[in-house]
């Protein structure tokens, strides 16, 4: 709450080149309250088309995982689609596709979520299926359910990692942002023997420590009546009992003090770097700086990066600036593949420069605008979408999550809008020295 | 809330978690009205109002792609449109890019076997700033030198990284085995080396000379608008829009000959940890008579989650993160493919539980449920296909594109649902005909090549990356 009042002031500022008409508030009406479990329950009512959201958030992600289980979380995501004790295996998908809904889960640090979009008459089935493997999943679990899902998680990863170009980069990122034993220092995708080795009863300590409804939010999103759906959330879920209180993770201190350089071969014809910085985590003072400054540096032809390597000099063949933001903090980085005839050194000469140019000066005032009014159309787009990843439900619970209070729309832009030039230059200054970071370097594979 | 208060009070139940709820009666889906409108020069305008949020989709479609491709010159429909926004008007690409980003708007060039178009998303206040805009791109594109330069290499260098990815390797390799290297469809809408490396400012003036014309084109409108406030802005910008030549006419690709029997590519990628595969042939056309049986009969095969391909490579056996199969329906036959990516010691076992699938969908009969479910699958969740402006506009392209009747929309649910067990299962015997398929497989050779022979599937052929692609 302390947050959110204080972005209340910055988004009473007066803004420089705005267009005439102000653009209407952003502004999502919502209803919230907490069952008796403590499951937290959000409604929001959009009737555009005849569909409506289920988001349930498990408000646990790789982080909560200890070394030599690592990928557990994410694992553990993929069983919960497997049945529970009134829906026999394979039954989750089978009831929800013929019923017209698209479902899916996805697992990150911080957070595991799960939407279900259906129809507006199907809504009680998804409220079934959400609760029933809430209340009732380890009835159904055994063994060779695990070893299932231990082998398709294992091929995600063969698929997203592995077998894929510069693929083991952004393990070996975090590895080296990150000090040991800190919960980001390892994959969300897990480690190959961390999934060999989890175990059934691995299954059971985490549902029971992590998956109770007093460690979850519900958002129940779309064309939907307020008092019947308050009504159908307290039938279902109501009767699942309260969990243990969730420790907060405690990780280690993340500071970098020096430039930690290594380089990785990979099956690739063209060598890439990676530059990576640790930032201020989601939504604390600096992290919107950055992330218009990620804009500013790689967003359109006209950004700094884009404009020199890809446009003018043609040395690189892409490259992106990115903020990735965690409660526990954030990194920021920097990545180009080099031309063919072209080294990494080449691009790594350039962006330092950008870099440089940054600190010793801010950016221009209309650099700074062209990026705040497409962070500001942006959000006005993803009004549009109730359910999905992208919608608006998964949103609602994106900010309660974060502790800002579900319809942070509105402030969240402001956090945006209200970045002048000279906070830019401040972040850049403060946040990505040339002298404690990260740079990895992917070079081709000698050719056999 | 006074009727709630009147009827049985859900709360006070304890939940009946015996069977799954019974579902209420199916929402009526309310269709957008599409208003039909005409500029004075003829250019066809369609609007359809949405007014949830204040943003406004524009689309200019132009019946041309990579279908129309002059022979010899594979890409040239594609690079044409990417170099819309390279220099127009009196704007070079970066005053194009500058303008656009700073009205918060998005504005894509893109372009398709079968269409091209130019895409603009603005918040409404702004329209009137960003129609120039479009209408400069469309109509008014430079094709400056050295931008044309610019982008052959970025695109002779994503071909490059190409092939250093399976999974863009594999469907590349897969369209020129069924279609070969002649035919339009072997090779991708971007062209092949050879071809980009040949293509000049001429040949884009020329195919945006041809193609890009009012008779050819359709402007799509979907968003918080008003057409009578709308319309006049949009006769100011394209009104003048004059034909400036007689319209190139539309000559679909040949159909190409179906593959003749079946064989297996090999196409070796040392130390893969998986391998990709592809299996299948000429499909279909967008025109064919049979597409709701087809659809429906892919989406029991491997076109939805519990479809029985993923039910198989990865709920059963765990060989694969996923496995589907698709028919790419475009103005002539297009390919039907079932793919994976699996294990690469699971390599054979994969490509025989391909075959099993294959051959079950004609001869083991489509039960009822799985039928209902298909079925329900597509029609019932159709409405979710309108929900964003972005959203609209492509269903309203669809219909432009593929040239189909006003109340296909309105038609679509009743078509799917009266797609009979039957009339799919026909559909599998005529169009899934796993003996005669073609199979690629990109994975680590020294590994896979054994088993793979011991299927005894029919010939197998073993190439390199670049044999099987022509390089």
């Amino acid at each position: 709450m302390r947050v959110a009042a204080a972005l209340l002031l910055f988004s009473l500022c007066v803004l420089p080149m705005r267009a005439q008409t102000p653009a209407p508030l952003l502004s999502v009406p919502y209803t919230q309250f907490t069952l008796a479990n403590g499951l937290t329950v959000i409604l929001h009512r959009d009737t555009t088309v005849p569909v409506v959201s289920v988001n349930m958030w498990y408000h646990v992600g790789s982080a909560n995982e200890r070394p030599g289980r690592t990928g557990f979380a994410h694992l553990f995501e993929h069983l919960m689609f497997e049945g529970s004790k009134n829906v026999e295996e394979g039954q989750f998908d089978i009831l929800l596709e013929a019923a017209g809904a698209s479902n899916n889960g996805s697992t990150d640090l911080d957070r595991t979520n799960y939407f279900i979009d259906l129809p507006a008459n199907a809504l009680e089935l998804a409220l079934f299926l959400e609760s029933d493997r809430m209340g009732y999943l380890l009835d159904t679990m055994s063994p060779a359910r695990v070893d299932g899902q231990r082998d398709v998680v294992k091929n995600e990863r063969r698929q997203s990692y592995e077998n894929r170009p510069y693929g083991m980069a952004s393990i070996e990122i975090d590895k080296m942002l990150w000090p040991p034993g800190h919960p980001y220092s390892w994959p969300t995708i897990g480690y190959m023997e961390d999934l060999t080795a989890a175990s059934h009863e691995d299954v059971v300590n985490f549902f029971k420590t992590y998956y109770a409804p007093n460690n979850a939010s519900l958002v129940i999103a779309g064309d939907i009546d307020i008092t019947r759906t308050r009504a159908l959330a307290e039938k279902w879920f109501g009767e699942i009992p309260r969990g243990p209180t969730v420790m907060p993770v405690a990780p280690p201190a993340a500071i970098l003090t020096e430039v930690k350089r290594q380089t990785l071969t990979d099956q690739v014809r063209l060598p890439r770097l990676y530059l990576a910085w640790l930032t201020p985590r989601a939504y604390a003072p600096g992290a919107a700086a950055l992330d218009v400054a990620a804009s500013i540096l790689s967003e359109g032809k006209n950004s700094r990066l884009y404009s020199r390597l890809v446009y003018e000099t043609q040395i690189a063949q892409d490259v992106a600036a990115f903020q990735a933001s965690g409660a526990l903090g954030s990194s920021f980085q920097i990545i180009a593949t080099a031309r063919p005839g072209h080294t990494v050194a080449e691009i790594q000469k350039i962006i330092d420069e950008e870099l440089e140019k940054l600190r010793r000066t801010p950016p221009e005032a209309r650099e700074v605008q062209r990026v705040r009014n497409q962070i500001e159309a942006a959000f006005y787009r993803g009004m549009e979408r109730v359910g999905g990843f992208g919608g608006k439900a998964n949103q609602l619970n994106a900010y309660y999550f974060a502790g800002a209070g579900p319809d942070y729309f509105a402030e969240d832009l402001a956090r945006y809008t209200s970045i002048a030039p000279d906070d830019v230059q401040a972040a850049v200054l403060r946040w990505l020295p040339t002298d404690r970071r990260v740079e990895l370097i992917v070079e081709p594979e000698a050719q056999k | 809330m006074f009727l709630a208060a009147f009827s049985a009070p859900v709360w006070a139940q304890a939940p009946d978690r015996s069977r799954p709820p019974a579902l209420a009666p199916t929402p009526q889906l309310d269709l957008p009205a599409i208003q039909k409108r005409a500029l004075s020069n003829g250019l066809a305008v369609w609007l359809v109002e949405s007014h949830e949020v204040p943003i406004v989709q524009v689309n200019m479609v132009l019946r041309a792609g990579a279908g129309d491709d002059p022979a010899g010159k594979f890409g040239a429909a594609s690079l044409t449109a990417a170099m819309l926004d390279e220099g127009a008007g009196s704007r070079s690409a970066l005053e194009i890019a500058d303008a656009v980003e700073f009205l918060g708007a998005g504005l894509t060039t893109t372009s398709s076997f079968d269409s091209s178009a130019v895409r603009l998303n603005v918040p409404v206040e702004r329209l009137r700033d960003a129609l120039p805009l479009l209408a400069d791109v469309t109509l008014r594109p430079t094709f400056p030198a050295m931008e044309l330069e610019r982008l052959r290499q970025e695109r002779l260098t994503a071909l490059l990284q190409a092939r250093d990815d399976p999974a863009s390797i594999a469907p590349m390799a897969f369209s020129r085995v069924v279609f070969g290297a002649m035919h339009r469809y072997g090779t991708g809408a971007v062209g092949t080396e050879g071809s980009i490396k040949a293509l000049s400012i001429g040949d884009l003036t020329s195919f945006h000379a041809a193609h890009y014309q009012p008779a050819n084109a359709v402007l799509v409108v979907v968003g918080d608008i008003k057409p009578d406030a709308v319309l006049p802005e949009l006769e100011k910008q394209f009104g003048g829009w004059k034909a400036s030549a007689a319209p190139a006419r539309r000559t679909p690709v040949p159909a190409a000959p179906q593959v003749a029997r079946g064989g297996i590519y090999i196409v070796d990628k040392p130390e893969a940890e998986q391998s990709q595969i592809r299996v299948g042939w000429v499909g279909v056309p967008r025109s064919t008579p049979d597409y709701f049986p087809l659809i429906v009969l892919n989406t029991i095969l491997g076109g939805s989650f519990t479809s029985r391909l993923n039910q198989n490579l990865r709920e059963e056996h765990g060989y694969a993160y996923g496995a589907g199969s698709s028919f790419d329906m475009r103005l002539s036959a297009g390919p039907f493919v079932a793919a994976a990516g699996v294990q690469t010691d699971k390599t054979a076992e994969s490509v025989r539980e391909f075959f099993n699938e294959l051959t079950k969908i004609s001869t083991e009969p489509i039960g009822a449920d799985e039928m209902a479910k298909a079925k329900n699958y597509i029609a019932l969740g159709f409405p979710a296909e309108f929900e964003s402006s972005a959203d609209l506009s492509r269903q309203l392209e669809e219909l432009i594109v593929y040239q189909l009747p006003d109340d296909y929309y309105e038609r679509y649910i009743a078509n799917v649902q009266g797609v009979t067990a039957d009339a799919s299962q026909k559909m599998a015997k005529t169009h899934i005909q796993p003996s005669r398929f073609a199979v690629v497989v990109v994975g680590d050779r020294k590994v896979i090549e054994a088993g793979i022979r011991a299927l005894n599937l029919g010939p197998v052929t073993v190439m390199s990356v670049e044999q099987a692609l022509g390089l």
